[in-house]
């Protein structure tokens, strides 16, 4: 299996993911999905400094992403993606829906227009329909902060 | 005299509170810390925290981990501010000894801190 999670987290990399999540997971291979972060080689030298030793880190657009996806499948890396956005895990989906079968959303913090649904989990309405989709369309889309909390499934985050 | 120094922590869940309530309790000296905690926070909205507490005066930030959401956040939104200077790996020896050199420019503040927090770190 080389991809193992798909996260959506707004803190992108930290603590969370690379210790709560990666450790327990084995990976290898960590790739941010961020615009922003994929054109600023700063940023992405402040985010190397959260990953251990041993974990590759990749720095993709959500496009480049989408080009990469099944080279990152086929190859021998426990690859945890993570990204901050709703609509970029939604693109990752549309262009493998075989790939992306399951995703987890982590920290989405609050923003105008956004509604508690968890403690640690915001959407707007728009984001919620999004998620939804996902699920209908064959995606396992459930909230789970860490690794010993209960995951919560999208239908129940109305 | 020139302005006297804020020191602001910014920490996981509670820790910056704590750690701001110790020290004061152990210096006596009160109102030069701000602790800022990134609970309910995603990138932007603690960046804004972290810009509140620093106001615009001279200040030193002290982060908990050398990595990580805090850290990214102050840095994003105070690496071009010359009268700003962040420490990660804060502990309580820093902040006590941070309170008595609020006079210091930023970047003796920090330096004087982050060496008297090392110094805490034994293995009796």
């Amino acid at each position: 299996m080389a991809f193992v999670l798909f996260r959506v987290d707004d803190r992108l990399i930290h603590g969370q993911v690379v210790i709560g999540w990666g450790r327990p997971l084995a990976a290898n291979r960590l790739v941010l999905v961020d615009d922003e972060v994929a054109g600023n080689g700063w940023e992405q030298e402040l985010y190397r400094m959260a990953v251990p030793d041993g974990i590759e880190v990749v720095f993709a657009t959500v496009a480049g992403a989408v080009a990469h996806l099944d080279a990152w499948r086929r190859d021998d890396a426990r690859t945890l993606l993570v990204t901050g956005d709703v609509r970029a895990i939604a693109s990752l989906h549309s262009a493998g829906p075989d790939v992306v079968h399951h995703i987890n959303l982590g920290g989405i913090h609050h923003r105008p227009g956004r509604r508690e649904r968890l403690p640690y989990l915001y959407l707007t309405d728009e984001e919620h329909a999004i998620l939804s989709q996902l699920h209908q369309r064959g995606a396992d889309v459930t909230a789970q902060d860490v690794p010993a909390a209960v995951p919560v499934g999208i239908g129940a985050l109305g | 005299m020139s302005e006297p120094l804020r020191g602001v922590v910014v920490g996981h869940g509670s820790l910056a509170a704590a750690l701001v309530e110790a020290a004061e309790q152990i210096s006596g000296l009160r109102g030069s810390l701000v602790p800022v905690s990134n609970s309910g926070c995603d990138r932007d909205s603690l960046e804004e925290r972290i810009d509140a507490a620093v106001g615009p005066g001279p200040a030193v930030v002290f982060v908990d981990l050398a990595s990580g959401s805090c850290l990214i956040a102050a840095l994003r939104r105070l690496r071009e501010r010359p009268d700003v200077r962040v420490v990660t790996g804060v502990n309580l020896a820093m902040l006590v000894d941070f309170v008595f050199h609020v006079t210091l420019p930023p970047a003796e503040a920090a330096d004087h801190a982050a060496t008297s927090g090392g110094k805490a770190i034994k293995l009796p």
